[in-house]
């Protein structure tokens, strides 16, 4: 009962703070929708047995990277309006094809499955022990990869920020 | 035995090859006395096949000579290989014989022409090719020759190409001799359809067996070897390029067009003769044509004004006769008279260019005229060759032209019409031939003051060989009665009993002979009488008989409007779809379906293009759509719906 | 799990189209990324759902490394975004079609 009720408001609080973020004129209120976003789905997480992500998510997601958003934001003109949409109308045909697609997928949904009830937890503490080992065991070049890939985005970062003198 | 025969094509290669490539670097005096040399020395070899041929048994003068093995191509293997017997032997004997004479003329009427050597490799390089012809064992090297003497005739007409009308007079020639090749091609399809094989002997002795008598295999076979020799021999429909010929010098007309080449058509018909006796229908097409070739030339050439196109109708003429003989089955008499037109019509020709020769080029009967005196020599052989070619009594062609005169109206496949033809023409031609002659030699001299100044006799290269051929013209007949009468017919007889039956006489035809034999001597001597007559007796006459007719006149004069006709059915249309096919048709095709391809591909691309509007938003949005897609394939792959 | 594993996917579609909607719709460069930033977020839900319902952790595996990557992606995108839009002085993404042909 309390688990139905746990979902669906997360779920409805999700769909609501998105569709805030895509609505909103100003910017940053659209950023903070977002962040509300990832903290119902980081919530969803812990319901999946998966605590470290659900962590994870709130730290690094929103905390790190929205900020980073704002930082951007407030930047470049923060809270200016948007001028008029010269593309209004490709609106409708972007709503018809978003319907068509979820509706497509939802159907795979429903009628696929993987033919078993779920399985459950992998193991009691949050998967966090399965999750390491397989991180330095049978996925280590990509961890070690994925560092690189990090010192690689800050450089990035500090030549594209770099002002042409 | 025998085998040495191919020295006799060896001979003009090795001319043609020194005149060609050597000679005229070297001295081009020597190419006409190499020619003329090799040439003879042909004849030599000829004369000892032949002799060695009189040593052997009739039966066993068939002699099949291979080479070389020339096409090897599945189940057709064809050598390149020679067949002696009397019919081929004796083709050798005139082509080399006259041709020699005529060669040792040339020396001395080509004298100081730029193109001395080519002229003398030319002429090998001719007889080569015809000896190649008759020599010839199978279709196959028959077609060989064929070719390579259509191209000799077409090389040597345009000989003087610098002026237009000579290269067009050439170029006409080739192209109704292709009509003829064309014909003859389909023939020898069609005889390797039925027989598997090419060469002679195989044919004939299957012919009886897998042609059925009169059947339509046996007469579209012939029939189409005839639309060959028509065009080789200047028959109608395919004779408008021999008169245009006589745009090439006078040796040429001599040698090719009337001695040789165009009896090539007459010799196919004769070595063909066991295909043709089994299609009579044929035959009576060969007659007929040949009976009416005879008539309607010598009527056109009653009123030429030149001495040349007079002698080409003439031969055209003759060649009538020759077909009518081999059309009625008289194929002995047909190459009887083949071999004494050789010399008579050479002769005539040769003495022709002589006056031509001394005239500084005039051909044109009507500015020539008591040349008696100037060159007795030449006024005495072309006399002689009229003689002859009249018929007149004890001279070669009188014995000639009665035997044909005497098949067309005795043969089983003859016919008294076809007689009747052939004895109008006879007078005719004793008509036209001495007004030719009358004009030229009597009367009042109406030559040109300018040229009447520089005429010269021609010299000895010139007038020995008229001489010899003026004794040939007259004593030539006697050699059907060498050993008694019927001496060619005897030699030929392995040639033409062997495949097949002669065609027998009618019954009681006999007696027909002498009597034809007064009335064509008759004939001929009113021609003859006719032309002293109009043109010595009354000058002036056949101007007025031809202001009675005036229609009739133009209609000869202008050789029935056939080369206008031919103009307009066949020059004409092939322009008219020659420029719609550059015109309208090419447009449609480049412009139409290649631009317009172009254009599409084009229109398509400037369509597409409005799809790159260079907003990223428009991009995502085409990602998009793609992934529903695959999601909707998913969905239908997996069985939803 | 405290709903069935339809549920959980479905919404991750539901959050991912919004997404979508969110990038095609909007002119500012930024609520393009965070819409992005959204569908990736889907993606991983229905990664961790599927990892729950597997019971192999490669799931969540998965999804570590797209939240880091998503950061770098983050970092680049955003600095990429602040050169061309300080330059241009206006942030509308249909002011750089340049590639219009």
């Amino acid at each position: 009962m309390i688990e139905t009720a746990y979902f669906a408001s997360l779920a409805t609080l999700a769909v609501l703070f998105a569709i805030g973020v895509i609505v909103s004129r100003n910017t940053v209120h659209s950023a903070l929708f977002m962040v509300a976003v990832l903290f119902c789905v980081a919530m969803l997480y812990l319901s999946l047995a998966a605590e470290f992500l659900a962590v994870v998510q709130i730290t690094v997601y929103a905390g790190a990277i929205m900020v980073l958003f704002l930082f951007i934001i407030t930047m470049l003109t923060p809270t200016k309006e948007e001028g008029p949409n010269r593309l209004v109308n490709r609106l409708p045909w972007a709503v018809l094809l978003a319907t068509a697609f979820l509706v497509g997928v939802s159907l795979m949904i429903v009628h696929g499955g993987t033919g078993r009830p779920p399985v459950g937890a992998v193991d009691g503490a949050g998967g966090l022990p399965a999750l390491g080992g397989e991180l330095f065991t049978r996925y280590l070049l990509p961890f070690e990869l994925t560092s690189l890939l990090l010192v690689v985005a800050m450089v990035a970062a500090l030549v594209l920020g770099k002002r042409r003198v | 035995m025998l085998s040495y025969a191919w020295l006799i094509l060896l001979f003009p290669l090795l001319g043609f090859l020194y005149s060609a490539l050597v000679g005229r670097l070297l001295s081009r005096r020597s190419c006409g006395i190499v020619g003329s040399l090799a040439v003879g020395l042909s004849f030599v070899v000829g004369l000892a096949v032949f002799f060695e041929m009189l040593g052997m048994p009739a039966e066993a003068r068939s002699v099949e000579l291979p080479l070389w093995s020339w096409i090897v191509a599945g189940r057709l293997s064809v050598p390149f290989g020679l067949l002696l017997d009397p019919l081929s032997v004796m083709m050798v004997l005139i082509v080399t014989g006259v041709g020699f004479l005529i060669h040792v003329y040339s020396i001395g009427y080509m004298h100081g022409d730029d193109g001395y050597a080519r002229f003398f490799a030319l002429m090998n390089l001719f007889v080569l090719a015809m000896l190649m012809l008759v020599l010839a064992g199978n279709f196959l090297l028959l077609i060989v020759g064929w070719g390579g003497v259509g191209f000799s005739s077409y090389a040597l007409i345009s000989f003087w190409f610098k002026k237009p009308e000579n290269a067009s007079a050439g170029t006409k020639a080739f192209v109704t001799n292709s009509i003829g090749d064309v014909g003859l091609l389909f023939a020898v399809f069609l005889i390797y359809l039925t027989f598997g094989r090419v060469d002679y002997m195989g044919v004939f002795s299957e012919a009886a067996g897998r042609l059925p008598f009169d059947g339509a295999m046996a007469t579209a076979i012939v029939l189409l070897l005839l639309v060959g020799a028509a065009a080789k021999s200047a028959q109608i429909p395919l004779h408008v390029w021999l008169p245009d010929a006589m745009a090439g010098p006078t040796p040429v007309s001599a040698l090719i067009h009337a001695a040789t080449m165009v009896t090539a058509g007459v010799y196919l018909i004769a070595r063909a003769h066991p295909l043709y006796l089994l299609a009579p229908t044929a035959m009576i097409v060969v007659a007929a044509i040949g009976a009416l070739t005879a008539l309607f030339s010598a009527t056109i050439g009653l009123v030429q004004p030149n001495i040349k196109r007079v002698l080409a109708y003439s031969t055209m003429s003759q060649l009538g006769y020759m077909f009518l003989a081999v059309g009625v089955g008289a194929y002995a008499a047909g190459m009887f008279h083949l071999m004494t037109h050789a010399f008579f019509k050479a002769l005539l020709f040769m003495a022709a260019g002589g006056v031509i020769h001394a005239l500084a080029g005039e051909e044109d009967l009507r500015r020539m005229g008591g040349l008696w005196k100037a060159v007795p020599g030449m006024y005495v052989g072309f006399l002689v060759g009229a003689l002859a070619l009249a018929g007149f009594p004890l001279l070669s062609g009188f014995f000639s032209k009665d035997e044909i005169v005497y098949a067309a109206f005795a043969s089983q496949r003859g016919s008294a019409v076809l007689g009747a033809l052939a004895l109008v023409t006879v007078l005719l031609t004793g008509f036209y031939i001495f007004r030719a002659f009358f004009l030229a030699f009597h009367g009042a001299s109406r030559v040109e003051p300018e040229v009447a100044h520089h005429m010269h006799r021609p010299g000895g290269a010139m007038t020995l060989p008229v001489a010899i051929l003026t004794g040939l013209s007259i004593f030539g007949g006697y050699i059907q009665f060498i050993g008694g009468p019927g001496a060619i017919d005897r030699w030929l007889e392995p040639v033409f009993d062997r495949y097949a039956h002669p065609v027998p006489l009618v019954a009681g035809a006999e007696t027909l002979q002498e009597p034809l034999m007064v009335v064509s001597v008759a004939l001929g001597l009113v021609g003859i009488v006719g032309a002293f007559l109009m043109y010595v007796v009354f000058p002036g006459a056949a101007e007025t008989v031809g202001g009675w007719y005036p229609g009739l006149y133009r209609l000869l004069l202008n050789k029935y409007y056939v080369d206008e006709l031919y103009s307009l059915l066949f020059v004409r249309t092939g322009r008219w779809v020659g420029e719609l096919l550059s015109g309208p048709a090419d447009g449609f095709l480049t412009e139409g379906i290649v631009r317009g391809a172009a254009r599409v591909v084009q229109g398509g691309a400037l369509w597409l293009r409005r799809l790159q509007t260079g907003f990223v938003r428009d991009y995502a949005l085409a990602v998009l759509a793609g992934a529903t897609l695959v999601v909707f394939y998913l969905l239908q792959v997996g069985g939803i719906r | 799990m405290i709903a069935p594993t339809s549920h959980y996917l479905i919404l991750s579609a539901v959050l991912f189209s919004i997404g979508v909607v969110g990038v095609l719709v909007r002119k500012n460069p930024l609520v393009i990324f965070m819409s992005i930033e959204m569908m990736l977020n889907a993606a991983n839900l229905a990664f961790v759902t599927y990892s729950y319902s597997l019971g192999k952790v490669g799931g969540q595996v998965l999804a570590f490394f797209v939240m880091t990557m998503a950061a770098a992606e983050v970092v680049v995108g955003l600095a990429i975004i602040s050169s061309i839009f300080r330059i241009r002085a206006s942030i509308d993404v249909d002011d750089v079609s340049s590639l219009k042909g």
